[in-house]
């Protein structure tokens, strides 16, 4: 077809190129392209590493040296009747189970409390957040002070309202290590958990509650037979989210106890960092840090699927 | 203190939020097995107004009787002896439908036994029994709303209380729900009370109607009664599609007449006492059963529309653009005063 004569010859080719298809146009192009900065941080910062630590796991390599003798499972079959990498493994378990319930508990509470309406509520829930939005760093320092043997602010605290009577070397007992670690876990993982759990609730139609409350059932009714069973979804993506970070954290024990009193608190990402690189045995590190790794796989699988179907309501 | 009379009794019961008064001192007795609408538009306060009777909103100040008793704040819901059926349904999404209607049984702790044969008594009397094992997510629209109901009427409620109940519902259903539902309450008797925008829900349910607006009750009384004799102009614009043709006239006062009782002046029996319209034919509208004339009164003072609604027997022949006479019998003219809107002597029933 001809172009109008009025056509300046300039406009024409600008017409021309517009029709042209561009590479914003090319939507199978373009999702590729806009996806490879993402893949390629994913494959350099996690792919090598893990492809590393999987070929270091059958090694013998050292630290120091460049060997890199092929092993097969001698690694493994060493760590395995290890006393303290027992200890690590049931440590890690405890630690990351405890600390989840602790959290669901904590969350819900705290969800319902936020989804009150109250004066200063904005504020409450910035506070609330403030765990989740700290370096760890920052907060391990903050924690190791409250657990100080000298100078613990709970000790304190809890002389002047007689709870305790002695003073408490928070980490000089193997069970006291554990409630403070726990601790550190609970306090980082809760406000990520009440934010899921918000979000759960308010998604959850006013009316259902309403009905419920004309239908005679009281507040544990509702919570255990409408409430919960809504969110159990959404919460069981945040425990599994729980479960990943807390099971797969080396900086909470590190920071604070270094494993101790007497290794009694290594869970398995510290003692892979203490055998890998204190030690030396980079092989054994590798094997060590890996022994998680099948469970944690189905517990990543199981998280994306419950993400998937994760919805609240009808 | 004066005992109260109805069943449900309200008495000057106010819910204000800040400025706005959503219900500003309505007064309603309800009696006992009635079945009693409340129909206003959208923010009137009706559903406020039924969710301070459920107990869900607490009145600003007022008071509420249900069977003679008081009930203030202090009451929970569950001690009203209410049942309510939401606009939602309000189902438990993960609950089967079984345990839906079972739910409220069990809160009031009743054995298991007893519950699924009161269970299985509700459903089947709304013929869901099949259905028992399913999730609401799996039931049409109407199938949930046959569970809200059996979960409604599962544990003999003093008072219904229904909240829209059948606007989810499609056209069709909505009328044999309608049907089915006021064959429902006369069989149990029970006191309802029933919260709609919809006139004609409003009409074919109610044994009365409270029309509210504002936050007021502006009028209670059977359907035909509120429709033949409206209170207020808001009533009569309210009630009746198209609604009445309200005509301001000399001598202060705005007459009424309801488009159907306006005829053109051919279809009239001579001596009979009519007051007539010459009307300037804008616009007709076919509806099968019924023949919509819109037109322009001559010598009107302000621009006003009168309606028309002939029946299909009425075949008078009508041009758009043509001048038309039309006739009102004098007894189906309502009178209104301008300022105020409410009705004059000749205008209460």
């Amino acid at each position: 077809m001809a172009l109008p004569s009025r056509v300046s010859p300039g406009a024409a080719a600008l017409a021309v190129s517009f029709r042209r298809r561009t590479l914003a146009d090319r939507e199978d192009w373009l999702a590729r392209l806009m996806l490879a900065p993402a893949l390629l941080y994913v494959a350099a910062l996690v792919g090598v590493p893990f492809v590393l630590a999987l070929a270091l796991a059958f090694s013998g390599a050292r630290a120091g040296s460049l060997d890199f003798a092929w092993v097969g499972w001698h690694n493994f079959l060493t760590i395995i009747p290890d006393p303290q990498f027992q200890r690590a493994v049931w440590n890690t378990l405890r630690f990351t189970l405890v600390s989840q319930v602790l959290v669901i508990v904590l969350a819900v509470s705290a969800a319902y409390v936020l989804s009150a309406a109250f004066a200063g509520r904005r504020i409450v829930r910035f506070l609330l957040l403030l765990p989740w939005a700290a370096p760890v760093a920052l907060a391990a320092i903050a924690w190791t002070w409250i657990f100080d043997s000298t100078f613990s602010v709970i000790n304190w605290t809890f002389l002047v309202m007689g709870v305790t009577r002695r003073w408490l070397y928070w980490f000089g007992d193997p069970a006291l290590a554990t409630i403070a670690i726990i601790t550190v876990h609970v306090w980082r993982m809760f406000p990520f958990a009440t934010v899921i759990t918000l979000a759960g609730m308010s998604s959850i139609p006013q009316e259902i509650n309403e009905a419920a409350v004309v239908d005679g059932a009281g507040f544990w009714r509702r919570l255990f037979q409408v409430n919960l069973p809504l969110l159990l979804p959404i919460i069981t993506v945040a425990v599994l989210f729980g479960v990943v970070f807390t099971s797969t954290d080396l900086s909470v024990v590190y920071l604070l106890t270094r494993g101790g009193p007497y290794n009694s608190t290594h869970v398995l990402a510290s003692l892979a960092f203490q055998r890998g690189i204190f030690g030396g045995d980079l092989g054994q590190g590798a094997a060590v840090a890996l022994f998680l790794l099948p469970v944690l796989v189905v517990v990543a699988v199981l998280m994306l699927r419950t993400a998937r179907r994760a919805e609240v309501g009808t | 203190m004066m005992e109260p009379a109805g069943f449900v009794e309200i008495r000057n019961l106010h819910r204000h939020f800040g400025d706005v008064r959503a219900v500003d001192g309505v007064e309603l007795s309800i009696k006992e097995g009635e079945l009693l609408v409340l129909l206003g538009p959208s923010g009137c306060g009706k559903t406020t107004l039924m969710r301070m009777i459920a107990g869900l909103e607490t009145p600003t100040s007022g008071q509420i009787f249900i069977g003679g008793e008081e009930i203030d704040a202090d009451v929970p819901p569950r001690a009203r002896g209410i049942a309510m059926v939401f606009q939602s349904y309000a189902l438990y999404p993960h609950k089967t439908a079984f345990e839906n209607i079972a739910f409220p049984l069990e809160a009031m702790r009743m054995a298991a036994l007893a519950v699924r044969g009161r269970v299985q008594g509700a459903a089947k009397r709304f013929g869901i029994g099949h259905l028992l094992g399913r999730r609401p997510r799996q039931l049409s629209g109407g199938e949930r709303q046959r569970v809200a109901l059996s979960r409604a009427v599962v544990r003999d409620p003093k008072v219904f209380l229904f909240d829209e109940p059948l606007s989810n519902l499609d056209a069709q259903l909505r009328a044999i729900a309608r049907y089915e539902l006021k064959e429902l309450q006369r069989e149990l008797g029970t006191t309802t009370i029933y919260v709609t925008h919809d006139q004609v829900e409003a009409m074919g349910l109610g044994d009365r109607i409270a029309v509210m607006n504002k936050g007021r009750v502006q009028q209670v009384g059977t359907p035909q009664a509120v429709y033949d004799y409206p209170a207020n102009t808001f009533v009569a614009t309210f009630l009746g599609s198209p609604p009445m043709n309200l005509l301001k006239q000399d001598g202060d006062v705005i007459l009424g007449f309801r488009p159907e009782n306006f005829f053109p002046h051919e279809v009239v029996r001579p001596g009979d006492d009519v007051a007539t319209f010459r009307l300037r034919v804008r616009q007709i509208e076919y509806l099968g059963a019924t023949r919509l004339i819109y037109g322009v009164p001559e010598g009107a003072h302000d621009d006003v529309t009168l309606i028309a609604d002939l029946s299909s027997q009425i075949t008078t022949p009508i041009a758009e653009g043509e001048t038309h006479l039309f006739a009102v019998p004098r007894q189906a003219l309502r009178r209104f005063d301008p300022t105020a809107g409410t009705a004059l002597s000749d205008g209460a029933a």
